[in-house]
């Protein structure tokens, strides 16, 4: 019984919760006169991998690994949460394709956070073994692969790759047993499709490409909302005001950050009521996605403040916080 | 048929015991799980928690004392077991309020206990508050005890 409760897992990420950051940790992270500042107190909060003088990239790093490596150690079974890892899985394919097709050397630009290692995913693209992968990642890899390698169209390459990403994101989803990981996985997509069909809009693509770079999912027709990027802009808020994400449209009409924004809200205000759940798999899917939050919080306000940004500018593109 | 008198009084009696014991065992079980997770992160919990982890054990006590007081009446431990099948079937349903509520009380006053040892990793100074909320539900455990206890001892009294 208590195998599906988690009830170690639960209370040792209640303790953990206690380290997050809250807004009030967030102003003063953004009331910090520079960037050397800020790093010192994020220092002071534990972050970092303990060396002093680290780059924000290596510290940053250092908090997703100490996220993964508390998740590892309170569950066995990590295939469950690797609906957050597939955008990540599907990231390296695509660097991977990249790299083999333009013949160029790897500068860092795989995550090491994945359901499969980027060293394997690598090396079957080198080999042209997509066998290799994952099922659900072979076919995908080899029409971004030869997309690329006979068309040289890099932007084919992405949306065969991105639209696999969000359906195996769908799929994990679908077949979760977790109502949060559900929701999680239909608004990623959701958002990812919003965001990809304003961006064709935008760039006057055809409605056959759109189509192409869609995702299904649950909470929007992707047909009809296709047709409306291929129409204009207005159409898609109107297609936009009749559904689940009427609310989203001032945000998408504002700027795509803001829509971004309005996303990851979302999700956080939906991840919420898991700090008052003992039991289940909730608790601890909501603690990565409050981690990830905060870790992309901390990258905002880190690049506005090397880049002397005004505290207003950063303050508008910062998030809602988990805790 | 006497006999089967005294065997629905003693089936009664190991099924209090048996299903209060099991709810506790649960109970203690996974509220000890969550303890562990407590202590992991902060040692200074211990004595906490463990109030909190040995809550749902007092099922498992009642149903043992139900299971004495039950042996007692009928003559297993000593006296007469020489008991009818009516008086067998009433001591049996005497022992069925500890039996079931024993069961079903522990383990969600476990649940309540996790939920409460949440509430103590999340807010140490809450731990007073954090007993109230399983302690509820001991409430039906007692409740269920007295009904057991009343009941045997009546059925002891009747001349069937």
């Amino acid at each position: 019984m208590s195998d599906s409760l988690y009830t170690y897992a639960v209370a040792r990420i209640r303790s953990k919760e206690l380290s997050l950051l809250n807004s009030q940790a967030i102003e003063q992270l953004l009331a910090a006169k520079s960037y050397d500042e800020c790093m010192r107190l994020l220092a002071d909060r534990g972050w970092g991998d303990g060396e002093p003088g680290i780059g924000a990239e290596r510290m940053l790093a250092a908090e997703r690994e100490k996220t993964w490596s508390l998740i590892g150690e309170l569950v066995e079974d990590m295939s469950v949460f690797d609906v957050f890892l597939y955008a990540n899985d599907y990231h390296n394919l695509k660097a991977a394709v990249k790299l083999v097709c333009t013949g160029e050397e790897d500068f860092g630009i795989f995550i090491s956070h994945g359901t499969v290692d980027y060293r394997a995913i690598l090396d079957a693209v080198r080999q042209k073994e997509f066998g290799l992968l994952p099922e659900a990642m072979r076919a995908p890899a080899e029409e971004a692969y030869t997309a690329l390698s006979q068309t040289r169209d890099g932007q084919l390459c992405d949306i065969v790759i991105d639209r696999a990403a969000l359906e195996a994101i769908e799929r994990a989803g679908r077949e979760s047993d977790s109502e949060l990981i559900a929701k999680y996985a239909e608004l990623t997509v959701a958002a990812a499709d919003i965001k990809t069909a304003v961006r064709c809009q935008k760039t006057g693509k055809s409605l056959e490409f759109i189509r192409r770079a869609l995702a299904p999912c649950r909470s929007l027709d992707v047909y009809q909302l296709a047709r409306a990027a291929a129409d204009s802009l207005e159409a898609v808020s109107d297609y936009l005001s009749t559904t689940d994400y009427a609310a989203a449209v001032s945000a998408l009409e504002q700027s795509p950050s803001a829509f971004e924004r309005w996303c990851d809200n979302v999700i956080i205000e939906s991840i919420r009521p898991q700090q008052f759940q003992a039991f289940g798999i909730g608790p601890l899917a909501a603690y990565i996605l409050g981690r990830e939050n905060e870790i992309k919080c901390v990258r905002i306000i880190l690049s506005g403040k090397l880049n002397d940004l005004p505290e207003a500018s950063i303050r508008e593109r910062i998030r809602e916080m988990y805790v | 048929m006497s006999s089967l008198g005294i065997a629905f009084a003693l089936l009664g009696a190991a099924l209090a015991a048996l299903m209060a014991g099991i709810g506790s065992a649960i109970g203690v079980g996974m509220a000890g799980e969550a303890a562990a997770g407590a202590v992991t992160e902060d040692p200074n919990r211990f004595g906490k928690v463990l109030i909190l982890q040995l809550l749902p054990g007092t099922q498992g006590i009642y149903g043992l004392l139900i299971a004495f007081i039950t042996l007692t009446q009928i003559g297993i431990l000593g006296g007469d077991p020489n008991i009818s099948l009516v008086k067998g079937l009433l001591y049996f349903a005497a022992c069925m309020p500890m039996a079931f509520v024993g069961l079903w009380s522990a383990i969600r006053q476990a649940r309540a206990s996790v939920a409460s040892i949440s509430m103590i990793c999340k807010r140490p100074e809450t731990f007073g508050k954090s007993m109230i909320f399983p302690a509820m539900v001991e409430t039906y455990a007692i409740l269920a005890l007295l009904v057991s206890i009343l009941s045997i001892f009546g059925v002891g009294g009747l001349s069937l």
